[in-house]
Protein backbone atom coordinates (compact mmCIF):
# COMPACT_ATOMS: atom_id res chain seq x y z
CA UNK A 1 0.00 0.00 0.00
CA UNK A 2 1.23 3.40 -1.03
CA UNK A 3 2.20 6.28 1.33
CA UNK A 4 1.21 9.05 -0.82
CA UNK A 5 -2.73 9.69 0.02
CA UNK A 6 -3.00 10.40 -3.55
CA UNK A 7 -3.32 8.09 -6.00
CA UNK A 8 -0.72 8.25 -9.11
CA UNK A 9 -3.50 8.51 -11.34
CA UNK A 10 -4.59 11.72 -9.95
CA UNK A 11 -1.41 13.30 -9.91
CA UNK A 12 -1.30 15.81 -13.09
CA UNK A 13 -2.68 13.84 -15.31
CA UNK A 14 -3.79 14.50 -18.93
CA UNK A 15 -7.35 12.76 -19.80
CA UNK A 16 -8.54 12.21 -22.78
CA UNK A 17 -11.73 13.75 -23.17
CA UNK A 18 -12.26 12.94 -26.25
CA UNK A 19 -11.74 16.63 -28.29
CA UNK A 20 -10.72 15.71 -31.81
CA UNK A 21 -8.29 16.93 -33.98
CA UNK A 22 -9.06 18.66 -37.10
CA UNK A 23 -7.41 16.40 -40.07
CA UNK A 24 -9.98 17.05 -42.90
CA UNK A 25 -8.51 19.23 -46.22
CA UNK A 26 -7.01 22.63 -44.95
CA UNK A 27 -7.85 25.29 -47.63
CA UNK A 28 -5.53 27.32 -47.09
CA UNK A 29 -4.37 30.72 -48.00
CA UNK A 30 -5.29 31.14 -51.62
CA UNK A 31 -9.25 29.92 -51.09
CA UNK A 32 -9.03 32.28 -48.04
CA UNK A 33 -8.26 35.07 -50.83
CA UNK A 34 -10.97 34.24 -53.46
CA UNK A 35 -13.46 34.00 -50.50
CA UNK A 36 -12.92 37.60 -49.37
CA UNK A 37 -13.25 38.36 -53.17
CA UNK A 38 -16.45 37.25 -53.81
CA UNK A 39 -17.99 38.07 -50.54
CA UNK A 40 -17.02 41.83 -50.57
CA UNK A 41 -18.13 41.73 -54.42
CA UNK A 42 -21.20 40.39 -53.27
CA UNK A 43 -21.52 42.68 -50.44
CA UNK A 44 -20.74 45.74 -52.51
CA UNK A 45 -23.84 45.00 -54.37
CA UNK A 46 -25.75 44.27 -50.76
CA UNK A 47 -26.28 40.50 -51.62
CA UNK A 48 -26.10 38.58 -48.66
CA UNK A 49 -26.81 41.79 -46.50
CA UNK A 50 -29.82 43.43 -45.28
CA UNK A 51 -32.53 44.95 -47.83
CA UNK A 52 -31.28 48.27 -46.80
CA UNK A 53 -27.63 47.83 -47.95
CA UNK A 54 -29.29 46.81 -50.61
CA UNK A 55 -31.23 49.66 -52.17
CA UNK A 56 -28.33 51.99 -52.92
CA UNK A 57 -26.24 49.88 -55.45
CA UNK A 58 -29.36 48.42 -57.50
CA UNK A 59 -30.90 51.63 -57.51
CA UNK A 60 -27.72 52.97 -58.99
CA UNK A 61 -27.60 50.09 -61.09
CA UNK A 62 -31.21 50.69 -62.30
CA UNK A 63 -30.36 54.31 -62.82
CA UNK A 64 -27.11 53.89 -65.03
CA UNK A 65 -29.05 51.83 -67.62
CA UNK A 66 -32.22 53.66 -67.17
CA UNK A 67 -30.45 56.37 -70.14
CA UNK A 68 -29.52 53.27 -72.18
CA UNK A 69 -33.00 51.65 -72.14
CA UNK A 70 -34.45 54.94 -73.32
CA UNK A 71 -31.65 55.02 -76.35
CA UNK A 72 -32.40 51.93 -77.19
CA UNK A 73 -36.17 53.01 -77.29
CA UNK A 74 -35.99 55.65 -79.59
CA UNK A 75 -33.99 53.93 -82.16
CA UNK A 76 -35.90 50.92 -82.28
CA UNK A 77 -39.24 53.04 -82.71
CA UNK A 78 -37.83 55.51 -85.33
CA UNK A 79 -35.62 52.79 -86.84
CA UNK A 80 -32.35 54.52 -86.90
CA UNK A 81 -29.44 52.97 -88.92
CA UNK A 82 -27.02 54.20 -86.07
CA UNK A 83 -27.29 54.52 -82.35
CA UNK A 84 -27.46 58.45 -81.44
CA UNK A 85 -25.26 57.97 -78.94
CA UNK A 86 -21.72 56.05 -79.73
CA UNK A 87 -21.84 53.56 -77.12
CA UNK A 88 -17.75 54.75 -76.45
CA UNK A 89 -19.45 57.84 -75.34
CA UNK A 90 -21.99 56.51 -72.46
CA UNK A 91 -19.45 55.91 -69.63
CA UNK A 92 -18.54 59.70 -70.24
CA UNK A 93 -22.32 60.23 -69.92
CA UNK A 94 -23.02 58.87 -66.61
CA UNK A 95 -19.78 59.86 -65.22
CA UNK A 96 -21.57 61.71 -62.24
CA UNK A 97 -23.02 57.94 -61.55
CA UNK A 98 -20.30 56.00 -61.82
CA UNK A 99 -18.80 58.54 -59.17
CA UNK A 100 -21.27 58.19 -56.98
CA UNK A 101 -21.63 54.29 -57.47
CA UNK A 102 -17.85 54.49 -56.30
CA UNK A 103 -18.32 56.23 -53.04
CA UNK A 104 -21.13 53.61 -52.04
CA UNK A 105 -19.04 50.53 -52.58
CA UNK A 106 -15.82 51.82 -51.42
CA UNK A 107 -16.77 52.15 -47.78
CA UNK A 108 -18.93 49.09 -47.71
CA UNK A 109 -16.03 47.02 -48.91
CA UNK A 110 -13.02 48.93 -46.99
CA UNK A 111 -14.29 50.85 -43.70
CA UNK A 112 -16.46 48.51 -42.25
CA UNK A 113 -13.89 46.29 -41.73
CA UNK A 114 -11.70 48.86 -39.80
CA UNK A 115 -14.86 49.97 -37.79
CA UNK A 116 -15.97 46.80 -36.54
CA UNK A 117 -12.17 46.51 -35.75
CA UNK A 118 -12.20 42.79 -37.90
CA UNK A 119 -9.00 43.81 -40.08
CA UNK A 120 -6.86 42.10 -37.43
CA UNK A 121 -8.80 38.93 -37.00
CA UNK A 122 -8.27 38.56 -40.78
CA UNK A 123 -4.57 39.03 -40.81
CA UNK A 124 -4.45 35.95 -37.91
CA UNK A 125 -5.54 33.69 -40.44
CA UNK A 126 -3.30 32.15 -43.35
CA UNK A 127 -4.49 35.37 -44.93
CA UNK A 128 -1.49 37.70 -46.42
CA UNK A 129 -1.53 41.48 -46.07
CA UNK A 130 -1.27 41.12 -49.62
CA UNK A 131 -3.69 38.70 -50.45
CA UNK A 132 -6.52 41.13 -48.08
CA UNK A 133 -5.63 43.88 -49.95
CA UNK A 134 -5.48 42.47 -54.15
CA UNK A 135 -8.80 40.42 -53.03
CA UNK A 136 -10.20 43.67 -51.98
CA UNK A 137 -9.08 45.95 -54.98
CA UNK A 138 -10.44 43.17 -57.50
CA UNK A 139 -13.58 43.22 -55.53
CA UNK A 140 -13.86 46.88 -55.61
CA UNK A 141 -12.62 46.69 -59.52
CA UNK A 142 -15.09 44.11 -60.43
CA UNK A 143 -18.44 45.66 -59.29
CA UNK A 144 -17.50 48.58 -60.93
CA UNK A 145 -16.45 46.98 -64.26
CA UNK A 146 -19.92 45.26 -63.87
CA UNK A 147 -21.53 48.83 -63.11
CA UNK A 148 -20.13 50.25 -65.99
CA UNK A 149 -20.50 46.98 -68.00
CA UNK A 150 -24.39 46.35 -67.60
CA UNK A 151 -25.63 49.60 -69.56
CA UNK A 152 -22.93 49.03 -72.65
CA UNK A 153 -24.71 45.47 -72.72
CA UNK A 154 -28.14 46.95 -72.60
CA UNK A 155 -26.77 49.47 -75.53
CA UNK A 156 -25.42 47.12 -77.33
CA UNK A 157 -28.40 44.70 -77.18
CA UNK A 158 -30.91 47.39 -78.04
CA UNK A 159 -28.51 48.39 -80.90
CA UNK A 160 -28.84 44.64 -82.35
CA UNK A 161 -32.81 44.33 -81.51
CA UNK A 162 -33.16 47.63 -83.69
CA UNK A 163 -31.80 46.16 -86.41
CA UNK A 164 -28.18 47.89 -86.60
CA UNK A 165 -25.73 45.83 -88.37
CA UNK A 166 -23.42 43.60 -85.87
CA UNK A 167 -20.27 44.47 -87.98
CA UNK A 168 -20.92 48.11 -87.02
CA UNK A 169 -21.75 47.84 -83.26
CA UNK A 170 -19.17 45.34 -81.87
CA UNK A 171 -15.78 47.56 -82.55
CA UNK A 172 -17.24 50.24 -80.17
CA UNK A 173 -18.97 47.94 -77.84
CA UNK A 174 -15.85 45.93 -77.17
CA UNK A 175 -13.85 49.55 -77.39
CA UNK A 176 -16.15 50.41 -74.78
CA UNK A 177 -15.89 47.33 -72.49
CA UNK A 178 -12.18 48.30 -72.55
CA UNK A 179 -12.36 51.46 -71.31
CA UNK A 180 -14.23 50.33 -68.79
CA UNK A 181 -12.12 47.69 -67.28
CA UNK A 182 -8.96 50.41 -67.37
CA UNK A 183 -11.64 53.02 -65.40
CA UNK A 184 -12.65 50.37 -62.89
CA UNK A 185 -8.80 49.21 -62.03
CA UNK A 186 -8.15 52.80 -61.75
CA UNK A 187 -11.48 54.19 -59.91
CA UNK A 188 -11.04 51.10 -57.40
CA UNK A 189 -7.96 52.39 -56.21
CA UNK A 190 -8.85 55.84 -55.59
CA UNK A 191 -12.07 55.16 -54.13
CA UNK A 192 -10.27 52.17 -51.62
CA UNK A 193 -7.92 54.37 -50.62
CA UNK A 194 -9.91 57.18 -49.68
CA UNK A 195 -12.16 54.55 -47.67
CA UNK A 196 -9.65 52.85 -46.23
CA UNK A 197 -8.40 56.55 -44.46
CA UNK A 198 -11.67 56.74 -42.71
CA UNK A 199 -13.42 53.95 -40.64
CA UNK A 200 -16.95 56.00 -41.02
CA UNK A 201 -19.13 55.23 -43.50
CA UNK A 202 -20.58 58.70 -43.99
CA UNK A 203 -17.78 60.39 -44.24
CA UNK A 204 -15.88 58.22 -46.83
CA UNK A 205 -18.99 58.52 -48.98
CA UNK A 206 -18.81 61.98 -49.39
CA UNK A 207 -15.23 62.61 -49.18
CA UNK A 208 -14.63 59.96 -52.22
CA UNK A 209 -17.60 62.00 -54.27
CA UNK A 210 -16.00 65.09 -53.40
CA UNK A 211 -12.11 64.26 -54.87
CA UNK A 212 -14.06 62.97 -57.76
CA UNK A 213 -16.09 65.71 -58.25
CA UNK A 214 -13.34 68.65 -58.15
CA UNK A 215 -10.42 66.54 -59.73
CA UNK A 216 -13.14 66.25 -62.52
CA UNK A 217 -14.73 69.76 -62.39
CA UNK A 218 -11.39 71.66 -62.29
CA UNK A 219 -9.91 69.52 -65.06
CA UNK A 220 -12.73 71.15 -67.46
CA UNK A 221 -11.70 74.50 -66.16
CA UNK A 222 -8.29 73.86 -66.74
CA UNK A 223 -8.75 72.48 -70.56
CA UNK A 224 -11.30 75.67 -70.68
CA UNK A 225 -7.88 77.54 -69.60
CA UNK A 226 -5.85 76.19 -71.98
CA UNK A 227 -8.00 76.30 -75.06
CA UNK A 228 -8.78 80.73 -74.58
CA UNK A 229 -4.71 80.53 -74.30
CA UNK A 230 -4.61 78.36 -77.62
CA UNK A 231 -2.35 75.85 -76.14
CA UNK A 232 -3.33 72.55 -77.23
CA UNK A 233 -0.67 70.79 -75.71
CA UNK A 234 -1.17 71.67 -72.20
CA UNK A 235 -4.58 70.80 -72.72
CA UNK A 236 -3.46 67.30 -73.22
CA UNK A 237 -1.59 67.41 -70.78
CA UNK A 238 -4.02 68.77 -67.93
CA UNK A 239 -6.90 66.30 -68.61
CA UNK A 240 -4.38 63.58 -66.72
CA UNK A 241 -5.71 65.64 -63.69
CA UNK A 242 -8.89 63.94 -63.83
CA UNK A 243 -8.87 60.03 -63.57
CA UNK A 244 -12.08 60.11 -66.42
CA UNK A 245 -10.56 61.82 -68.78
CA UNK A 246 -6.64 60.18 -68.33
CA UNK A 247 -9.03 56.81 -69.23
CA UNK A 248 -10.94 58.90 -72.00
CA UNK A 249 -7.80 59.68 -73.17
CA UNK A 250 -6.51 56.06 -73.14
CA UNK A 251 -9.47 54.84 -74.99
CA UNK A 252 -9.26 57.41 -78.04
CA UNK A 253 -5.71 56.93 -78.57
CA UNK A 254 -5.03 53.27 -78.00
CA UNK A 255 -8.29 51.79 -78.15
CA UNK A 256 -9.76 53.84 -81.66
CA UNK A 257 -13.02 55.52 -79.61
CA UNK A 258 -14.31 58.54 -81.37
CA UNK A 259 -13.03 61.59 -79.44
CA UNK A 260 -15.85 63.64 -77.44
CA UNK A 261 -14.09 67.00 -77.78
CA UNK A 262 -11.80 67.07 -74.63
CA UNK A 263 -8.07 67.11 -75.32
CA UNK A 264 -6.86 63.57 -76.80
CA UNK A 265 -3.12 62.67 -76.63
CA UNK A 266 -1.35 62.22 -79.69
CA UNK A 267 1.60 60.90 -80.76
CA UNK A 268 4.17 58.26 -79.10
CA UNK A 269 5.09 60.70 -76.67
CA UNK A 270 1.73 62.09 -75.44
CA UNK A 271 -0.06 58.46 -75.70
CA UNK A 272 3.12 56.63 -73.59
CA UNK A 273 2.59 59.67 -71.06
CA UNK A 274 -0.84 58.65 -70.88
CA UNK A 275 -0.18 54.99 -70.18
CA UNK A 276 2.32 55.23 -68.09
CA UNK A 277 0.12 57.51 -66.11
CA UNK A 278 -2.70 54.90 -65.71
CA UNK A 279 -0.39 52.55 -64.42
CA UNK A 280 1.55 54.41 -62.06
CA UNK A 281 -1.87 55.17 -60.76
CA UNK A 282 -2.56 52.03 -60.24
CA UNK A 283 0.14 50.66 -58.98
CA UNK A 284 1.21 53.70 -56.45
CA UNK A 285 -2.69 53.68 -55.21
CA UNK A 286 -2.13 49.74 -54.44
CA UNK A 287 0.90 50.22 -52.96
CA UNK A 288 -0.68 53.16 -50.70
CA UNK A 289 -3.45 50.53 -49.70
CA UNK A 290 -0.43 48.05 -48.65
CA UNK A 291 1.03 50.55 -46.42
CA UNK A 292 -2.03 51.46 -44.72
CA UNK A 293 -2.20 48.10 -43.84
CA UNK A 294 0.97 48.17 -42.65
CA UNK A 295 -0.03 48.51 -39.23
CA UNK A 296 -3.36 47.75 -38.18
CA UNK A 297 -4.46 48.35 -34.47
CA UNK A 298 -6.25 45.99 -32.82
CA UNK A 299 -8.54 47.60 -30.31
CA UNK B 1 -29.70 77.39 -29.76
CA UNK B 2 -27.92 75.80 -27.07
CA UNK B 3 -24.12 76.55 -27.03
CA UNK B 4 -23.06 72.62 -25.80
CA UNK B 5 -24.97 71.42 -28.54
CA UNK B 6 -23.00 73.84 -30.76
CA UNK B 7 -19.65 73.09 -29.12
CA UNK B 8 -20.26 69.29 -30.25
CA UNK B 9 -21.00 69.49 -33.73
CA UNK B 10 -18.79 72.17 -34.37
CA UNK B 11 -16.13 69.75 -32.99
CA UNK B 12 -17.62 67.12 -34.54
CA UNK B 13 -17.14 68.78 -38.52
CA UNK B 14 -14.64 70.75 -38.00
CA UNK B 15 -12.16 69.16 -35.07
CA UNK B 16 -8.81 68.10 -35.57
CA UNK B 17 -7.81 67.70 -39.09
CA UNK B 18 -11.22 67.54 -40.61
CA UNK B 19 -10.92 71.53 -41.16
CA UNK B 20 -7.99 70.77 -43.11
CA UNK B 21 -9.00 68.49 -45.65
CA UNK B 22 -12.44 70.49 -45.96
CA UNK B 23 -10.65 73.61 -46.50
CA UNK B 24 -9.47 71.79 -50.03
CA UNK B 25 -12.63 72.29 -51.09
CA UNK B 26 -12.58 76.34 -51.29
CA UNK B 27 -8.81 76.07 -52.03
CA UNK B 28 -9.53 74.45 -55.44
CA UNK B 29 -12.01 77.28 -55.99
CA UNK B 30 -9.65 79.88 -55.40
CA UNK B 31 -6.69 78.67 -56.86
CA UNK B 32 -8.41 77.88 -60.50
CA UNK B 33 -9.71 81.61 -60.10
CA UNK B 34 -6.30 83.29 -59.45
CA UNK B 35 -4.91 80.75 -62.24
CA UNK B 36 -7.87 82.54 -64.62
CA UNK B 37 -6.72 85.75 -63.35
CA UNK B 38 -3.04 85.63 -63.81
CA UNK B 39 -3.25 84.05 -67.77
CA UNK B 40 -6.52 85.24 -68.94
CA UNK B 41 -6.78 88.41 -67.37
CA UNK B 42 -9.84 89.95 -65.47
CA UNK B 43 -13.57 89.57 -67.17
CA UNK B 44 -13.16 86.16 -68.89
CA UNK B 45 -15.79 84.08 -70.01
CA UNK B 46 -14.99 81.47 -67.95
CA UNK B 47 -15.62 83.60 -64.41
CA UNK B 48 -19.26 82.41 -65.89
CA UNK B 49 -18.11 78.78 -65.95
CA UNK B 50 -16.17 78.90 -62.77
CA UNK B 51 -19.22 80.82 -60.98
CA UNK B 52 -22.29 78.73 -62.32
CA UNK B 53 -20.88 75.46 -63.24
CA UNK B 54 -18.02 75.13 -60.61
CA UNK B 55 -18.92 77.14 -57.74
CA UNK B 56 -22.57 76.97 -57.73
CA UNK B 57 -23.15 74.14 -59.03
CA UNK B 58 -20.52 71.48 -57.58
CA UNK B 59 -19.09 73.14 -54.71
CA UNK B 60 -22.16 74.68 -52.90
CA UNK B 61 -24.10 71.69 -53.05
CA UNK B 62 -21.38 69.08 -51.65
CA UNK B 63 -20.38 71.83 -49.06
CA UNK B 64 -24.30 71.47 -48.04
CA UNK B 65 -23.96 67.69 -48.21
CA UNK B 66 -21.36 67.31 -45.84
CA UNK B 67 -22.13 70.11 -43.27
CA UNK B 68 -25.88 69.12 -43.04
CA UNK B 69 -25.70 65.64 -42.98
CA UNK B 70 -22.15 65.72 -41.52
CA UNK B 71 -23.74 67.75 -38.69
CA UNK B 72 -26.32 64.87 -37.42
CA UNK B 73 -25.38 61.92 -39.41
CA UNK B 74 -22.66 59.89 -37.89
CA UNK B 75 -24.01 61.12 -34.22
CA UNK B 76 -27.22 58.88 -35.72
CA UNK B 77 -25.07 56.01 -36.74
CA UNK B 78 -22.74 55.65 -33.64
CA UNK B 79 -25.90 56.00 -31.04
CA UNK B 80 -24.35 58.89 -28.92
CA UNK B 81 -27.10 61.22 -30.25
CA UNK B 82 -28.99 59.19 -27.39
CA UNK B 83 -26.81 61.32 -25.21
CA UNK B 84 -28.17 64.34 -26.68
CA UNK B 85 -31.65 63.74 -26.80
CA UNK B 86 -31.94 62.30 -23.18
CA UNK B 87 -30.92 65.79 -22.00
CA UNK B 88 -33.99 68.14 -20.97
CA UNK B 89 -33.68 69.96 -24.27
CA UNK B 90 -36.08 70.80 -26.98
CA UNK B 91 -35.96 68.61 -30.09
CA UNK B 92 -36.04 71.78 -31.98
CA UNK B 93 -33.27 73.36 -30.12
CA UNK B 94 -31.04 70.40 -30.97
CA UNK B 95 -32.32 71.19 -34.62
CA UNK B 96 -31.87 74.62 -34.87
CA UNK B 97 -28.24 74.42 -33.31
CA UNK B 98 -27.25 71.77 -35.70
CA UNK B 99 -28.54 73.72 -38.36
CA UNK B 100 -27.02 76.76 -37.18
CA UNK B 101 -23.10 75.35 -37.43
CA UNK B 102 -23.98 73.71 -40.67
CA UNK B 103 -24.96 77.41 -42.08
CA UNK B 104 -21.77 78.72 -40.78
CA UNK B 105 -19.46 76.27 -41.91
CA UNK B 106 -21.11 76.84 -45.48
CA UNK B 107 -20.75 80.31 -45.24
CA UNK B 108 -16.81 79.83 -44.36
CA UNK B 109 -16.02 77.50 -46.55
CA UNK B 110 -18.85 78.17 -49.41
CA UNK B 111 -20.07 81.96 -49.97
CA UNK B 112 -16.89 83.77 -48.12
CA UNK B 113 -14.83 81.51 -51.02
CA UNK B 114 -17.31 82.57 -53.69
CA UNK B 115 -17.49 85.52 -52.63
CA UNK B 116 -13.51 86.16 -53.13
CA UNK B 117 -13.60 84.45 -56.31
CA UNK B 118 -15.68 87.08 -57.73
CA UNK B 119 -13.65 89.99 -56.24
CA UNK B 120 -10.80 88.10 -57.62
CA UNK B 121 -12.22 87.54 -60.97
CA UNK B 122 -13.78 90.83 -61.65
CA UNK B 123 -12.88 94.39 -62.77
CA UNK B 124 -15.29 95.99 -60.03
CA UNK B 125 -16.29 93.92 -56.68
CA UNK B 126 -19.62 95.06 -56.88
CA UNK B 127 -21.92 92.66 -60.20
CA UNK B 128 -20.45 89.53 -59.93
CA UNK B 129 -18.95 88.71 -56.43
CA UNK B 130 -22.27 89.94 -54.72
CA UNK B 131 -25.06 88.18 -56.82
CA UNK B 132 -23.23 84.98 -57.06
CA UNK B 133 -22.70 85.09 -53.16
CA UNK B 134 -25.83 86.02 -52.02
CA UNK B 135 -26.77 82.78 -54.85
CA UNK B 136 -24.49 80.64 -53.04
CA UNK B 137 -25.45 81.87 -49.35
CA UNK B 138 -28.73 80.88 -50.28
CA UNK B 139 -28.48 77.42 -52.06
CA UNK B 140 -26.50 76.82 -48.99
CA UNK B 141 -28.61 77.46 -45.91
CA UNK B 142 -31.55 75.13 -48.27
CA UNK B 143 -29.30 72.84 -49.04
CA UNK B 144 -28.35 72.50 -45.15
CA UNK B 145 -31.55 72.30 -44.03
CA UNK B 146 -32.95 69.76 -46.51
CA UNK B 147 -29.34 67.82 -45.83
CA UNK B 148 -29.87 67.99 -41.76
CA UNK B 149 -33.41 66.55 -42.37
CA UNK B 150 -32.50 63.28 -45.03
CA UNK B 151 -29.96 62.60 -42.26
CA UNK B 152 -32.45 62.10 -39.59
CA UNK B 153 -34.55 60.43 -41.77
CA UNK B 154 -32.37 57.94 -43.56
CA UNK B 155 -29.43 56.04 -43.46
CA UNK B 156 -28.78 56.31 -46.82
CA UNK B 157 -29.25 60.40 -46.60
CA UNK B 158 -25.14 61.30 -48.61
CA UNK B 159 -26.31 59.30 -51.01
CA UNK B 160 -29.74 60.24 -51.83
CA UNK B 161 -28.22 63.51 -51.16
CA UNK B 162 -26.35 63.22 -54.25
CA UNK B 163 -28.06 61.95 -56.33
CA UNK B 164 -30.29 64.55 -56.41
CA UNK B 165 -27.48 67.69 -56.26
CA UNK B 166 -25.88 65.92 -58.97
CA UNK B 167 -28.12 63.70 -60.98
CA UNK B 168 -31.51 65.66 -60.72
CA UNK B 169 -30.49 68.72 -61.00
CA UNK B 170 -28.16 68.78 -63.59
CA UNK B 171 -28.71 65.67 -65.20
CA UNK B 172 -32.16 65.68 -65.08
CA UNK B 173 -32.97 69.45 -65.35
CA UNK B 174 -30.86 69.52 -68.56
CA UNK B 175 -33.22 66.86 -70.35
CA UNK B 176 -36.47 67.59 -68.18
CA UNK B 177 -36.76 71.18 -68.12
CA UNK B 178 -39.36 70.47 -65.98
CA UNK B 179 -37.55 69.56 -63.25
CA UNK B 180 -35.80 72.68 -63.17
CA UNK B 181 -38.72 74.00 -61.06
CA UNK B 182 -37.76 71.61 -57.90
CA UNK B 183 -34.24 72.64 -57.90
CA UNK B 184 -32.64 74.17 -55.45
CA UNK B 185 -30.32 75.63 -57.44
CA UNK B 186 -32.54 77.28 -60.00
CA UNK B 187 -34.45 79.03 -56.94
CA UNK B 188 -30.93 80.67 -55.71
CA UNK B 189 -30.09 81.31 -59.16
CA UNK B 190 -33.43 83.69 -59.68
CA UNK B 191 -32.61 85.42 -56.14
CA UNK B 192 -28.65 85.99 -57.76
CA UNK B 193 -30.09 87.04 -61.21
CA UNK B 194 -32.57 89.75 -59.23
CA UNK B 195 -29.54 91.09 -57.28
CA UNK B 196 -27.53 91.23 -60.43
CA UNK B 197 -30.30 93.19 -62.22
CA UNK B 198 -29.88 94.03 -65.57
CA UNK B 199 -25.98 92.97 -65.68
CA UNK B 200 -27.61 89.31 -65.65
CA UNK B 201 -26.96 88.71 -68.92
CA UNK B 202 -23.88 89.29 -68.94
CA UNK B 203 -22.88 87.42 -65.66
CA UNK B 204 -24.61 84.45 -67.37
CA UNK B 205 -26.77 83.98 -64.37
CA UNK B 206 -30.05 83.21 -65.48
CA UNK B 207 -32.86 81.13 -63.72
CA UNK B 208 -35.83 78.67 -65.28
CA UNK B 209 -37.98 79.74 -62.55
CA UNK B 210 -40.04 83.08 -61.60
CA UNK B 211 -38.26 84.87 -58.72
CA UNK B 212 -42.06 85.19 -56.52
CA UNK B 213 -42.15 81.06 -57.21
CA UNK B 214 -37.94 80.81 -55.98
CA UNK B 215 -39.20 82.38 -53.11
CA UNK B 216 -41.87 80.92 -51.91
CA UNK B 217 -40.42 77.65 -52.30
CA UNK B 218 -37.39 78.36 -50.61
CA UNK B 219 -38.94 79.34 -47.45
CA UNK B 220 -41.32 76.76 -47.74
CA UNK B 221 -38.25 74.17 -48.05
CA UNK B 222 -36.18 75.75 -45.21
CA UNK B 223 -39.17 76.25 -42.95
CA UNK B 224 -40.77 72.84 -43.86
CA UNK B 225 -37.24 70.91 -43.90
CA UNK B 226 -36.16 72.33 -40.00
CA UNK B 227 -39.89 71.79 -38.85
CA UNK B 228 -40.01 68.06 -40.05
CA UNK B 229 -36.48 67.29 -38.67
CA UNK B 230 -37.37 68.37 -35.65
CA UNK B 231 -41.03 66.49 -35.60
CA UNK B 232 -38.66 63.42 -36.71
CA UNK B 233 -36.27 63.72 -34.29
CA UNK B 234 -38.76 62.96 -31.54
CA UNK B 235 -39.12 59.49 -32.81
CA UNK B 236 -35.92 58.60 -33.81
CA UNK B 237 -35.44 55.03 -34.45
CA UNK B 238 -31.51 53.64 -34.05
CA UNK B 239 -30.85 50.83 -35.85
CA UNK B 240 -27.16 48.77 -34.90
CA UNK B 241 -26.35 48.01 -38.74
CA UNK B 242 -23.57 49.62 -39.69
Amino acid sequence: MSTDPVAPAHRGAIHDIGYRHYDGPRLGRRHAATSLYLESLRGAYGLGRSMKSKVAPLMLLVATCIPALIIGLVVAITGGAVLPLRQTEYLNEVQVLISIFLAVIAPSIMSRDLRFRVVSLYFSRPLHKVDYVLAKYAAAATALFIYMAAPLIVLFASALLADISFESTYPDFLRAVAEAAVLALVLAGIGLLIAALTPRRGLGVAAIITVLLLLAGAQLILVEITRELGNAVAAVYVSLLSPYSLVEGIATSVLGAASTGSATPDGVLQVGVYVAAALALIAGLFGLLLLRYRRVSVS
Amino acid sequence: MNSTVIQLTRHSLLGRRRVFALLGLPAVLLALAILIRSLLGVDSDLAVDLMGAFALGTLMPLLGLIAGTGAIGPEIDDGSILYILSKPLRRSTIVLSKLLVAIATVFMLGVVPVFATGVILGSEVHPIAISYAVGALIAGVAYCALFLLLAIVTRNAVVIGLMYALVWESVVGQIVPGAQALSIQQWSLAIAERVAGEQAIYLGIESTVELRTAIILLVAVIVGCTWLATRRLRTLRLSEEG
